[in-house]
């Protein structure tokens, strides 16, 4: 029983994480139909600037403010002087992310080196509650705390807001939504910094549970499309309950049969996609 | 179609990979082998992407079903270059056959992702199943072929003639296949599948024969490349070799075949040399893949044709 428990609790600790860096890129895919490769470099130089803004400063708030502000202007730069003129080319979007993720890679090799480092977490987050025999990592609550608020933030801002309904209305139909004075431009350029936001504050929140080291923009990223392919393309419950259900599978793989562990988490995938190509929660 | 000047400049380039080994050195020859083989893999997804329209983010995989099952066999059951040629490709159809049934469900991005998804299957499964694959160590010590030739294809100079002669294998097979009525059908398929529809063609059988088709040739370039490299590593299968599969294509010219083999070598000699002079070739390599879409999107055939006074257009659609 024990070991269920804890298992379930580390998966459901790392869908945490994936739910951060996919919730940007689920809504970035739905309104936009951008398949954006640089969303783990996002990730990765968020991890970097936390690092820096740590070193310098010893805060980690700081650092998630830092980070995910700086790396969101980065990502609307990308989207104003390349990403938005190839609506509709998807070769065209994989092929300029991947060169932009390749050179975001080198220039972090050469601002931060090619060593490995670890975002040293708050005192406060650090140990583990005991509950019984259990032992609960700290950090790995904060994780899925800090998911938790950023579901329910999305969620209302999604639902509840003016903003939100003209962001659901870009999703469902831009076209549309243009035709009804919805500067689709300006909404499509708010959530691409928004994805790209929320992925280098889970850089910063990674960092100190992954760690921060050159290839983990490329290791991240295919786990974050995933998440989204599965839960469906622009659904933020799609990506909640695809990132659970990617950190469990990732997990208990892992536990159950290290050999096959990485199979029985994409081939599941790819079989969810087969037979619902649009995802669980994916509109057709 | 192929009027005396179009096939000039393809027949050049053959002479001179046929005439460069005395005249180059070493380190060259390997990288003109590497690029022959490469172009293998990229001739075999341009059938995918130039001739059916249809963008794979998983075409590693048949790489490197057919490295491992040179890795395998060769190291662990003494198996000959027959046995192992067939393996390798058999293995690479099989695995296409499975994976085309289940990723052309989807078309567009959802065929990017769920293509994506089958290529990680193949790469968990040879970087996890250590018992079968030794994991991320790889398998070393892959013997060079013996074909019982008067020269040893453990030499340099022989074993750029057999990846070249592997090359105009492929070539040939996949050229006779994208000009027969069946290549036509595929690029009907890529145009309009109801129109295709309409005209009584089984539009899927013609999609997943295409992606079979696809996956085999891969399989055999996979053979070759763990051959020549004597070594094979997950590293072959990685996300990342099937992107710059894309842009070897990409880069070359859908649809054109030889394009995406011009491609190969392009990347090949870019990513080689490029690091010979500097650290950084990531940033030019990055550059590369954004330049190619910017400035390129129809690919170095394709705007050779366009310039060309008297071609055809670019069978490939840039926005596709």
């Amino acid at each position: 029983m024990d070991f269920w428990i804890t298992q379930i609790f580390n998966g459901t600790s790392y869908g945490a994480l994936l739910f951060l860096l996919a919730a940007g890129l689920t809504l970035i895919f739905g309104m936009m139909r951008i398949v954006n490769m640089t969303h783990g470099s996002y990730f990765l130089l968020g991890g970097y600037v936390g690092l820096t803004v740590i070193w310098r400063t010893g805060s980690f708030p700081l650092a998630i403010l830092v980070a995910a502000v700086a790396i969101a202007a980065l990502g609307v730069v990308q989207w104003r002087l390349f990403l938005h003129r190839l609506a509709g080319q998807e070769l065209g979007q994989v092929l300029t992310t991947v060169g932009f993720a390749l050179i975001f890679q080198d220039l972090a090799l050469i601002i931060w080196g090619g060593e490995p480092y670890t975002i040293p977490a708050p005192k406060a987050l650090t140990g583990t509650v005991s509950a019984g025999t259990l032992y609960f990592p700290v950090y790995r609550i904060f994780m899925i705390g800090v998911a938790a608020l950023v579901a329910i933030l999305l969620w209302f801002v999604l639902e509840r807001t003016r903003v939100g309904a003209m962001m659901r209305a870009t999703v469902d139909d831009a076209e549309m939504a243009s035709g009804v004075g919805i500067d689709v431009r300006r909404i499509s350029m708010g959530v691409f910094a928004l994805g790209a936001l929320l992925a280098a504050g889970a850089g910063v929140v990674g960092g100190a549970f992954v760690g921060v080291y050159p290839g983990a923009d490329f290791e991240i990223l295919p786990y974050a499309f995933v998440v989204v392919i599965v839960g469906g393309m622009g659904s933020l419950r799609g990506a909640l309950i695809g990132s659970l259900l990617v950190g469990l599978l990732d997990n208990f793989g892992k536990a159950l049969f290290p050999e096959f562990s990485y199979f029985t988490l994409f081939a599941p995938m790819a079989v969810i996609l087969a037979v619902r190509p649009t995802g669980l929660f994916g509109r057709t | 179609m192929i009027a005396g000047r179009g096939l000039l400049a393809p027949l050049l380039v053959l002479a001179v990979l046929l005439a460069a080994p005395p005249f180059v050195s070493s380190y060259v020859l390997t990288l003109l082998t590497q690029s022959v083989i490469y172009a293998i893999a990229a001739m075999s997804l341009d059938v995918l992407l130039g001739y059916l329209g249809l963008a794979s983010l998983g075409h590693a995989a048949y790489l490197g079903v057919g490295a491992y099952s040179v890795g395998i066999l060769a190291t662990r059951h003494g198996a000959g270059f027959g046995t192992i040629l067939l393996a390798g490709i058999g293995f690479a159809l099989v695995l296409a056959a499975v994976f085309g049934l289940l990723a052309l469900r989807a078309t567009g991005v959802y065929f990017l992702m769920i293509t994506l998804a089958l290529g990680m299957v193949a790469w968990g499964l040879a970087y996890r199943w250590v018992s079968l694959t030794q994991g991320d160590n790889g398998i070393s010590g892959v013997p060079r072929p013996d074909l019982s030739l008067p020269w040893s294809l453990g030499d340099a100079i022989p074993f750029y003639y057999f990846a070249l002669a592997g090359f105009l294998l492929a070539l040939g097979v996949l050229w006779v296949i994208v000009h027969s009525p069946f290549g036509k059908s595929l690029v009907g398929v890529r145009e309009s599948e109801t129109r295709m529809r309409t005209l009584g063609y089984h539009v899927w059988l013609h999609k997943y024969l295409g992606f079979v088709i696809s996956g085999g040739v891969a399989g055999f370039g996979g053979v070759l490349w763990a051959y020549y490299n004597g070594f094979v590593s997950p590293a072959d299968l990685e996300l990342s070799t099937s992107v710059e599969l894309l842009l070897m294509v990409a880069l070359g010219g859908r649809g054109t075949l030889l394009g995406p083999a011009l491609g190969a070598g392009i990347i090949v000699l870019l990513k080689n040399l490029v690091s010979v002079y500097t650290h950084r070739w990531l940033l030019i390599l990055g550059a590369a893949y954004i330049g190619t879409i910017l400035y390129a999107p129809e690919g170095v055939v394709g705007a050779m044709r366009r310039v060309s006074a008297n071609a055809e257009p670019a069978p490939a659609r840039p926005e596709a």
